[in-house]
């Protein structure tokens, strides 16, 4: 049979890369400047959904909620083979935390016409919390398996896939409709394909194509039939105010702080054998090796 | 009525309680102390009423004991079901979990449920004030954890909603020193499980013991995505060998499948505390080096003299760490003798 599959993605900036241009003198991280990019168990979540719909077909719908830019990862889904894209977008939903994400999530996911499988990453690099999958899954009212590293059967309204626990996994077998949250270890994720980029580079959302000038667009010959992310906003899903964004966050940060590890005593050790058995005697004396 | 009561959540599997519960259970009687109120464990599964005793040994004043056979795997719905009735017959102040794969399967399920705060991955808690809007909220739970791929320490409040609840990873709080003498309330529950939520079946377990104990180790040599290849990480292997030391890795390592997962060092990985720590050819990403700075001692060998490591290391070796570390071992060997 073939499956109705939502893939929920996030655009992050990339924290796994931080090169020097992004230290700032006092050595904490300039987030501004880490370049944005997929969320990479996103991009194994999407891989996953890609292998079902070749092998049982299908249609997979793939959702971000973000920023206007956030647009970039659903025209990178469109690359890799997304059959529908669309962006959650409003400044009300801003300062969401994982619950008040998993309630826009969920109220976009039960507008589209039917459902059997959501897919995505375990969790995201920026906040590595991995809560709103299962967030997601409860307001849904569906069943979850977090922590796949592989789907195992997918058979007719069935499902058998392993999931990591601590030292070894273990095989659970469900039904659907159900979330799934996949982990790196499932798959590597295909690069885009040629074809599919030069289709839908130029794919953008309503409010891109009133935001660009012109001379942009004739360039590049954007129109209307361009418009292919669609654009959604709390009025859209039906979202209640009071549960979006920073207002339907029981969570508040307090304070951040940059971590500035601080350097102890440092002694230079010459790279000689004298100067490793003054350091090994050193140590030996401490009682720490011997 | 909301209660003081400091709740965690007791992970068990087989009889076997996760180390990390009884560690949460340390955290909570210091943060128990500070709310005048006390430390409760929550215990759902089948057959394990003879683990209140340990409960109690480690610093729970009340056990919630449910204990139903329905309940001897986890599986998320019916876990979910329970610890939600719980916490609304019972409303505890504060609701701690391990943050494993069970701990951070269930607790954002229950938030979600709950309409509540969870804070995944805490590395410390504490109770403080707040205020927020010009209200002023007393004895609130901290939530101090890392972001950012740890770059920044952000501190995470849910001042308006109870209970007020975190996740925290294996090895990060102290676990109380066990005092056999110590006895409790044991309060046993009887869940209502409708059949509908039993629709997930474990087909199989496989699970080994750790074999690799980066938690307890005086010394670990631990090595980077410098070592070049899983070939080279031999090196690392043979030092840690000759010092009686556990190897660890840091993620890049990891990742680049040089060394099992199991060895990781770091906030993503394992947080670890030796006697002496050797870093070798690991640069320093912050998420590695907040994991590990709390090493009595910390030698870094590392071909680049500007590699990040150098600032918290107390030892710095500047060289090729295929010359460092043969010669290092040598001098050892010969020095031992």
């Amino acid at each position: 049979m073939a499956y109705n599959m939502v893939v929920l993605v996030k655009q992050v900036p990339d924290t796994q890369n931080i090169t020097g241009q992004a230290m700032k003198e006092d050595g904490t991280v300039n987030r501004a400047a880490l370049p944005a990019i997929f969320n990479p168990e996103d991009l194994n979540a999407l891989e996953e959904a890609l292998r079902i719909k070749e092998q049982s077909g299908g249609k997979i719908t793939v959702i971000t909620m973000g920023p206007p830019s956030a647009a970039e990862v659903l025209r990178e889904s469109l690359y890799r083979g997304a059959d529908d894209v669309i962006l959650l977008s409003d400044r009300k939903f801003a300062g969401a935390d994982t619950l008040a994400t998993s309630y826009a999530l969920c109220l976009a996911i039960k507008k589209l016409a039917a459902y059997d499988l959501v897919l995505c990453g375990r969790q995201a690099i920026d906040g590595d919390t991995a809560q709103v999958g299962p967030q997601t899954a409860e307001k849904l009212g569906i069943n979850q398996i977090t922590f796949v590293d592989r789907i195992l059967e997918l058979k007719d309204r069935s499902i058998t896939a392993e999931r990591s626990i601590e030292g070894g996994y273990e095989i659970v077998k469900a039904q659907l409709p159900i979330l799934l949250t996949i982990t790196d270890e499932a798959n590597i994720p295909r690069p885009p394909a040629a074809k599919k980029v030069l289709a839908y580079k130029y794919a953008v959302t309503p409010a891109e194509i009133n935001n660009y000038d012109e001379e942009y667009l004739r360039a590049n010959e954007i129109e209307a039939s361009n418009v292919i992310i669609k654009l959604w906003d709390h009025e859209e899903i039906g979202a209640a105010e009071a549960h979006c964004g920073l207002a339907g966050s029981p969570t508040k940060v307090k304070q951040i702080e940059s971590v500035v590890l601080e350097a102890g005593e440092f002694k230079q050790i010459e790279n000689s054998k004298a100067g490793f058995e003054t350091l090994i005697k050193e140590l030996m004396h401490e009682h720490i090796i011997g | 009525m909301q209660t003081n009561e400091v709740w965690v959540y007791i992970e068990q599997n087989n009889g076997k309680i996760a180390e990390v519960s009884l560690e949460l259970l340390g955290k909570a009687t210091v943060l128990a102390e500070k709310l005048q109120g006390n430390v409760s464990a929550v215990l759902p599964g089948s057959n394990v009423k003879s683990l209140t005793k340990t409960l109690f040994t480690y610093g729970a004043d009340k056990v919630y004991l449910v204990d139903q056979h329905i309940l001897k795997d986890y599986t998320t719905l019916p876990y979910a079901k329970v610890v939600v009735d719980l916490i609304k017959t019972y409303q505890p102040q504060i609701v701690l979990y391990g943050a494993t794969t069970t701990g951070r399967d269930l607790a954002p399920r229950i938030a979600s449920e709950l309409r509540v705060g969870l804070t995944a991955d805490c590395t410390n808690l504490q109770i403080g004030d707040y205020t927020f809007k010009e209200k002023d909220y007393q004895d609130i739970l901290y939530q101090i954890r890392p972001a950012f791929g740890g770059n920044i320490i952000a501190t995470i409040v849910s001042p308006e909603h109870r209970p007020q609840m975190a996740t925290v990873r294996e090895g990060v709080m102290k676990m109380n020193p066990p005092d056999a003498s110590r006895e409790g309330e044991v309060i046993e529950y009887q869940a209502e499980i409708p059949t509908e939520l039993l629709i997930t079946e474990i087909v199989k377990k496989f699970q080994q013991e750790k074999t690799v104990n980066l938690k307890g180790a005086n010394i670990i040599v631990s090595g980077g995505v410098g070592v070049g290849s899983k070939e080279n990480f031999k090196l690392i292997h043979a030092l840690a060998h000759v010092l009686g030391g556990e190897v660890g890795g840091s993620r890049a390592a990891v990742d680049a499948g040089f060394i099992g997962k199991e060895h990781q060092v770091g906030q993503t990985g394992t947080t670890v505390r030796p006697k002496l720590y050797m870093a070798i050819g690991i640069s320093g990403q912050i998420q590695h080096m907040a994991g590990m700075n709390q090493a009595s001692r910390i030698v870094a060998i590392n071909s680049d003299p500007h590699a990040p490591i150098f600032q918290i290391a107390h030892y710095g070796i500047v060289g090729d760490l295929h010359e460092v570390v043969p010669k290092f071992i040598e001098v050892f060997k010969s020095l031992k003798k």
